[in-house]
C-alpha cells in the first residue's frame, strides 16, 4: 500500500527469541528482556547502527504493571541512541502485526524511514492482582497520616483479601474464554476431533521439518541465559517431532468434558518470546545497502461480535486486504495463518472456501503455526511475517498473505509482494 | 609591527560581595584543573585578607570555577624542585599558615565541592567551617600523599582524624585512598551532599546562616564502638598499634611515608593540633627528599606522559571504538570483554565455537560487572545499563559494525591466523585486528592477513581487570593508525599502555624469562621455594617468582618458557632436571587447578606442597646463601631488561620500568629495572655479572648496553 506520496515500504529482516513454552526455560525471564534480546539480536545480524534507527514500536497483550511501555525499553538499550522515541501497543494476538502496520503508516507518510516493529509476551510473568479490597485498603493505608491510623486500616485485612486474582484469557463482554469460543466455533461449524487432531498434527510435523532443514532456526536468535548453569534455549520448545495422531487422540477435551473436541494438543500452548522486525522506505533501504525481503502492499483490520463465533473475523479481514491489494485469493503463492486452535483454523479456512475460494494446504503454514511452534500473544505478529517474508524470498513468491485472529473478536490481514 | 602586550596574568581568585556573603571563585586561567601553587597561596592570602577588611562581608563561600574540579592537590611540578629537607618543611610550614588563617578567619567560610578535592585542595576545605558536596561520579574527595612518598602536611593529619575519628582518618590517609561523595558524607568528611545544580545555593545559604551564628553540630562517628576506640586515649593506642601492624604488614618496610603519617596523626592527638603541625611539616621535610619519595614522583610523571602518549611517531588520532568484537571466550576474552565494558562502556560482540562457551564467555564478562554493582561502584541502574552491552553467539554476526576485533583464541599460530582470516571477512575493511598472543609472532598472523597493516598485537595480563598493564605489539607492517587505535582503546580500558617491539617474549615475558629461569637453577641446587619467593618479597616484589608461576598457570608459563628458550638458548641456560613440564603433566597447573607449587584452599594459598620436590627431582638443603638467591634473581633481570632496551624492545627506559612496575609488580620504590640499573651503576653491575659468570655460566653474560655504560660512565637516564 505505498502512501500517496508513492513511498513503499520495505520488511529487512525479522528475528525473535526461541518461543519456550510458559512455565519452561524462559519462566524467570521479563518480556523485556525477550523484546530487547530480539531487538539487539535484530541489530546484531543486520549490521544496522542503532542510529539509523528512527522508531521502535512493540506489541504486548499482558503488559508487566512495571514495564508499561516495552518498547521504549527496548528503545534505551544502550546499542541506540537515547533520543528515539517508542510506543507499546494492543491489539490482542495481532499486536505485533499491528506494530508492524504502524510502522508502515509512519514510514508510508514520510514520517520516518526506518522501524523496529514487534512484541513480546512472558505468560510466565503475568502480573498477579491483589483482591479488590486488599488494593482499597493498601491504597488507604498509604494515605493514613499517623501510624495508628495506618496499623488501623492494616487491620480490615481478613485472610480472604489475601488470595490474589490471576487474570483470565476471557472475553470481558461475554466471560467466555478463548477455548470456550473454539469448542463453540467447532461446533457450530461441525468441526471434528480428527480433523482438528489432523491439523495439529501438520502443523507439528511442518515445524519439526522447518527446524531440521534451518529454516525456522534461521529466524530465531539462541537465548543465552542471564545466569550461569541455566540451559541455552536455541529452538522453540513445544515443537514434537515424535508426536503421532494416536497419542493426541488419547487427550481428554480442555473446555467440554462431554462433548467436547478441542484439547491441549490442537489448541497453542501458553507461550514466552518476542520477535522483531526492520521496516525501511525504499530508499533507505536503498542507501544503506539493504535488500528488502517483500514489501508491505495491503492490510486491513476486521470485527465480529465476541458473542457469536469470537475468532472468526480473519473471514471479513482478508477480503477486505485482497480487495486494497488489487489481487485474488488466486494469486495468492504463500499463506501463513495464526493458529489459535485447530477448530479456529478449519473454521476460518471453511468461511474462506465458502467464498468460493480454493484451498490449497500445501501453501498454508508450510513450516508448522502457532500451535506447534507456540503463541507468545504480543510477539505471534513478528514471527509470522518474518516467516512469510523469508519464505516468499526462498520460494520467489510474488503475493504472500497473512491472516490472525485475535481476542475481542477481531481479524487482521496483510498482504505481502516480493517485488 | 605593533609591540605586542606583556602577558597579563588573569588572577585565580575572584569573589562577589552579595548581601553579606562573599562568593569566591577559585579558576586557575588556562589549567584544566586547579592546583595550588605559591602563586596561588599569595593570592589566597591576599584574598581572605581583603575580605577580612571588608565590613561588608559577614561570611564566605568559597566555590571551583572548573567544570569537573574542585582542587587537584598542591602543585607537584613546585615539591619536586625542592632541595632540602629544611626547604620541604618550610614550604609546609607555609601552607599550614595559610590554612591556619582560613580556620582562624572570623567570618565563618563554607565550602562547596564539585569534582575532585584531592591533597591540599581537602586540607583547605578541612580548614574550612562547612562543607557540601555534591552527588556526583567524579567528586572523588581524598588524601593521595602517600602515594608519592609523602604525607598530608597542610594540617590533614591533624584535622581530619579530628574531624571523622582516628580510624576512619588513619583508613584515608595511610592508604592514600580518594572516596566517592556519598562514602565521604558517611563517615562524615563533608556535610552535606546535594546534586550538582544547587551546590552554589546551598553552600551560600550555609554561610548565610553561619553568619547569623548558626554552627553545624557533629556528633561522634561510629557509636560506642567509636567511643571505645576513637574517643579514649587508650582506645586509639590499640588503634594506633593495630594501624602500624598493617602498614607494615602490607609495605613490608619499604615506604616511610605511611608510618611517618601514623606517626604525625598519633603525635597531634598527644600533644594538641599546634605540636601535630610542627610535627607533621618536619616529617614531610624528612620525607619529601627521600629516593622513595623521588622514585614514586618520577613514577606519577611517567605514568601521566604516558597517558598522552600515542605510543608512534607521526600517529593519527585513534579510531573511536564503540564496538569490539572479542574472538574467545575463555577466561582472557572474557575478562577483556568485561573489562571492556566497565571501563570503556563499549559494545562489546563475543563470539566462540560453541554457544555453551559463549555463555559461560558473558556469565564470566558479567561477573566482573557484578563486582562493580557489590562494591558500590556502580548503581544497578548502570548495571542493568552495562550489562546489555554484552552479547555473542557462535557465529561472526555483529562483527559487521566492529572498529576493533581481539582475539583471545587458543595459542597456536595455525588457529589464529585461521580466526585472523574469518574475522576479516565479517569486520569492516577499516576494522582493525588484535592478537592477545603472548608468545607468537605478531608479523608471522598477520602473514595471513588481507591487510596486515590493519593487524597488531595487545598482549592483556591475567586477570584482565586487575592488571594494569597493556602490552601493544606492532608488526612489521602494522601503520601507525592502527598502533594509536589499540593504544587509544587500551587507555580507554583503564589500562598503562606501552608499545613494545615485536619480539619473543616482547617486554614483560622477555624480561621475566631469566627471572623465572633462574628459579629452577636454584631450586636445583637445594634452595627452597620459600627462601626463594621470601627473598622476592623482601626486595619489594609483591609476591616472589614461584607464586608468580603459580599464578600465571604452569602450562602457560612452560609454553612461553619454551618459546623463550628457543629465541634466547644464547643467554638462557635450561635448568636440569624435568622442571614445571613434570608439575604440568601432573596436572598441577598453579592456582588455576588448586595445585601447583602451593596447594591453594577456597580461593587462597596455602603452604607449599612438599612433593613438588620429589616431582622435580630435587631436594631443598639449604642452597645458596640469601644474597645470592636475591641477586640471582634480580641481575638477570637486569641485565636482561638492559639488552632488551638496547634492541629497542621498548622506546624508551620511562616505558620499560612503568612495565616492570605495572606488568609484574617490580618494586615502585626502586623506580624500575632500569632505574635500579643506574643506582647501581652500570660499573659494578658489569662486575657482579662477570662473577656470577664465571661460577654460574653464560646465562649471567653481562649485556652490551652495560658494558657499554661501563666504559662510557652514562647511564639509562640522563
Amino acid at each position: 500500500m505505498p502512501g500517496s506520496n508513492g513511498r513503499r515500504v520495505a520488511v529487512i529482516a525479522g528475528y525473535r527469541t526461541p518461543f519456550s513454552k510458559a512455565g519452561t526455560a524462559l519462566k524467570d525471564t521479563r518480556a523485556v528482556d525477550l523484546a530487547r534480546h530480539a531487538a539487539r539480536e535484530l541489530l546484531e545480524r543486520t549490521n544496522l547502527e542503532g542510529a539509523d534507527v528512527d522508531e521502535v514500536i512493540f506489541g504486548q497483550v499482558v503488559p508487566s504493571a512495571l514495564v508499561p511501555n516495552i518498547a521504549r525499553e527496548v528503545s534505551l538499550l544502550p546499542q541506540f541512541p537515547k533520543e528515539i522515541p517508542a510506543f507499546s501497543l494492543n491489539r490482542a494476538c495481532a499486536s505485533a502485526n499491528q506494530a508492524i502496520t504502524a510502522a508502515h503508516d509512519q514510514i508510508a507518510l514520510g514520517n520516518a524511514d526506518v522501524i523496529i516493529a514487534g512484541g513480546a509476551e512472558a505468560l510466565s510473568d503475568i502480573p498477579i492482582l491483589a483482591s479488590k479490597r486488599l488494593a482499597d485498603i493498601l491504597v488507604e493505608a498509604s494515605k493514613a497520616k499517623s501510624l495508628g491510623a495506618r496499623i488501623r486500616t492494616f487491620a480490615k485485612i481478613r485472610p480472604r483479601d489475601l488470595i490474589p486474582v490471576a487474570p483470565a484469557i476471557a472475553e470481558p463482554s461475554t466471560g467466555q474464554s478463548m477455548g470456550q469460543s473454539a469448542e463453540k466455533m467447532a461446533k457450530e461449524n461441525r468441526i471434528s476431533r480428527e480433523a482438528q487432531d489432523r491439523w495439529a498434527f501438520r502443523s507439528h510435523t511442518l515445524a519439526a521439518q522447518g527446524t531440521a532443514d534451518g529454516r525456522l532456526t534461521a529466524e530465531i536468535a539462541p537465548w543465552l541465559p542471564m545466569r550461569a548453569g541455566q540451559p541455552i534455549l536455541q529452538q522453540d520448545n513445544g515443537i514434537r517431532a515424535d508426536t503421532s495422531l494416536e497419542q493426541m487422540a488419547k487427550l481428554k477435551p480442555a473446555f467440554d468434558r462431554r462433548y467436547g473436541s478441542v484439547t491441549a494438543a490442537n489448541s497453542s500452548p501458553l507461550t514466552d518470546g518476542a520477535s522483531a522486525v526492520l521496516l525501511m522506505s525504499t530508499e533507505a533501504a536503498q542507501a544503506l545497502g539493504y535488500e528488502p525481503l517483500a514489501f508491505i502492499r495491503s492490510y486491513a483490520v476486521a470485527a465480529v461480535d465476541p458473542g457469536w463465533q469470537l475468532l472468526q473475523a480473519p473471514v471479513w479481514a482478508v477480503p477486505k486486504a485482497l480487495e486494497r491489494a488489487g489481487i485474488g485469493w488466486k494469486d495468492l503463492g504463500l499463506i501463513e495463518l495464526h493458529e489459535a486452535f485447530a477448530a479456529q483454523v478449519l473454521s476460518n479456512l471453511q468461511g474462506f472456501a465458502e467464498k468460493g475460494w480454493e484451498i490449497n494446504e500445501d501453501i498454508i503454514n508450510v513450516m508448522g503455526g502457532s500451535i506447534a511452534i507456540g503463541h507468545p500473544f504480543g510477539a505471534t505478529g513478528g514471527r509470522i511475517v518474518t516467516t512469510l517474508a523469508n519464505e516468499m524470498r526462498r520460494r520467489d513468491v510474488q503475493f504472500g498473505l497473512v491472516s490472525v485472529c485475535a481476542q475481542g473478536g477481531m481479524g487482521f490481514a496483510m498482504v505481502l509482494e516480493r517485488r | 609591527m605593533a609591540a605586542s602586550a606583556p602577558p597579563v596574568t588573569a588572577p585565580a581568585l575572584t569573589w562577589e560581595v552579595n548581601e553579606g556573603i562573599a562568593v569566591v571563585v577559585l579558576d586557575l586561567q588556562g589549567q584544566p584543573v586547579n592546583v595550588i601553587s605559591r602563586a596561588v597561596k599569595d593570592e589566597f592570602l591576599a584574598c581572605f585578607a581583603a575580605l577580612a577588611d571588608d565590613a561588608n562581608v559577614r561570611a564566605v563561600a568559597f566555590l571551583s570555577g572548573k567544570a569537573d574540579n574542585f582542587i587537584a592537590g598542591a602543585d607537584i611540578e613546585e615539591f619536586v624542585k625542592l632541595g632540602s629537607a629544611a626547604e620541604a618543611e618550610r614550604l609546609a610550614a607555609e601552607g599550614q599558615e595559610m590554612l591556619d588563617r582560613v580556620a582562624r578567619f572570623p567570618k565563618p567560610v563554607a565550602v562547596g565541592i564539585h569534582g575532585s578535592c584531592l591533597g591540599g585542595g581537602f586540607e583547605f576545605a578541612l580548614a574550612c567551617h562547612y562543607r557540601v558536596a555534591t552527588d556526583y561520579p567524579k567528586t572523588q574527595i581524598g588524601l593521595p600523599e602517600v602515594q608519592l612518598g609523602i604525607l598530608p602536611a597542610a594540617g590533614g593529619c591533624q584535622r581530619l582524624p579530628r574531624l571523622v575519628g582516628v580510624r576512619a582518618a588513619l583508613d584515608m590517609i595511610l592508604a592514600g585512598k580518594a572516596e566517592r561523595a556519598s562514602k565521604a558524607f558517611r563517615l562524615g568528611m563533608v556535610d552535606e551532599l546535594v546534586p550538582p545544580p544547587i551546590l552554589a545555593d546551598i553552600t551560600i545559604a550555609a554561610a548565610r546562616r553561619m553568619a547569623g551564628g548558626w554552627r553545624p553540630k557533629r556528633k561522634r562517628r561510629g557509636g560506642f564502638l567509636g567511643f571505645l576506640l576513637d574517643g579514649n586515649p587508650l582506645g586509639r593506642r590499640i588503634v594506633f598499634r593495630t594501624a602500624r601492624k598493617q602498614v607494615l604488614e602490607r609495605t613490608g618496610g619499604h615506604y616511610p611515608a605511611p608510618l611517618a603519617a601514623l606517626e604525625a596523626v598519633e603525635f597531634g592527638l598527644r600533644h594538641g593540633i599546634a605540636e601535630g603541625l610542627k610535627r607533621e611539616a618536619q616529617l614531610f621535610g624528612q620525607l619529601a627528599v627521600t629516593d622513595v619519595s623521588r622514585k614514586l614522583v618520577q613514577i606519577f610523571f611517567a605514568t601521566n606522559q604516558l597517558k598522552k602518549d600515542p605510543g608512534v611517531a607521526n600517529a593519527p588520532p585513534p579510531v573511536r571504538v564503540k564496538r569490539l568484537g572479542i574472538i574467545g571466550s575463555g577466561f582472557m576474552g572474557s575478562g577483556i570483554a568485561g573489562t571492556a565494558v566497565v571501563q570503556a562502556e563499549v559494545d562489546v560482540r563475543m563470539k566462540d565455537a560453541d554457544l555453551a562457551r559463549v555463555a559461560q564467555g558473558i556469565h564470566a564478562a558479567r561477573a566482573i560487572l557484578d563486582d562493580r554493582l557489590k562494591q558500590r561502584r556502580i548503581t544497578k541502574y548502570e548495571h542493568a545499563r552495562l550489562v546489555a552491552l554484552l552479547s555473542g553467539g557462535d557465529t561472526y554476526a555483529g562483527f559487521g559494525r566492529a572498529e576493533l576485533v581481539i582475539e583471545a583464541v587458543f595459542e597456536d599460530l595455525v588457529v589464529k591466523q585461521q580466526v585472523l582470516q574469518e574475522a576479516e571477512g565479517a569486520i569492516p575493511e577499516s576494522g582493525v585486528f588484535a592478537s592477545n598472543t603472548s608468545t607468537i609472532p605478531i608479523t608471522r598472523i598477520a602473514e595471513a592477513a588481507r591487510a596486515p597493516e590493519r593487524v597488531i598485537g595487545m598482549h592483556f595480563f591475567s586477570p584482565v581487570a586487575k592488571m594494569p598493564l597493556l602490552e601493544v605489539i606492532p608488526g612489521a607492517r602494522t601503520v601507525p593508525g592502527t598502533v594509536s587505535t589499540a593504544v587509544g582503546f587500551g587507555r580507554r580500558m583503564g589500562k598503562t599502555v606501552i608499545v613494545a617491539k615485536d619480539s619473543p617474549g616482547f617486554w614483560v615475558n622477555r624480561i621475566l624469562a631469566p627471572y623465572a629461569n633462574e628459579v629452577g637453577h636454584l631450586l636445583a641446587e637445594g634452595a627452597s621455594i620459600e627462601d626463594i619467593d621470601g627473598m622476592a618479597v623482601r626486595f619489594g616484589f609483591p609476591v616472589g617468582p614461584v607464586t608468580l608461576l603459580d599464578e600465571v598457570g604452569l602450562d602457560v608459563a612452560l609454553k612461553v618458557a619454551e618459546v623463550m628458550l628457543a629465541a634466547y638458548g644464547d643467554r638462557l641456560t635450561r635448568s636440569p632436571g624435568p622442571g614445571v613440564a613434570a608439575l604440568v603433566k601432573a596436572g598441577r597447573l598453579g592456582r588455576k587447578s588448586g595445585r601447583g607449587f602451593y596447594i591453594y584452599q577456597g580461593g587462597k594459598k596455602r603452604a607449599v606442597d612438599e612433593s613438588v620436590y620429589g616431582l622435580l627431582g630435587v631436594h631443598p638443603n639449604g642452597g645458596p646463601r640469601p644474597a645470592e638467591i636475591l641477586q640471582r634473581l634480580v641481575l638477570g633481570m637486569v641485565n636482561e631488561a638492559a639488552q632488551a632496551v638496547g634492541e629497542g624492545v621498548v622506546r624508551s627506559p620511562r616505558d620499560g620500568d612503568i612495565g616492570a612496575i605495572f606488568g609484574f609488580g617490580f618494586p615502585p620504590f626502586r623506580g624500575g629495572p632500569l632505574r635500579y640499573a643506574d643506582d647501581l651503576g652500570a660499573d659494578r653491575l658489569v662486575a657482579d655479572l662477570q662473577r656470577l659468570t664465571e661460577r654460574l655460566g653464560p646465562r649471567f653474560a653481562p649485556s652490551e648496553v652495560l658494558q657499554e655504560q661501563a666504559r662510557r660512565g652514562s647511564k639509562f637516564y640522563s
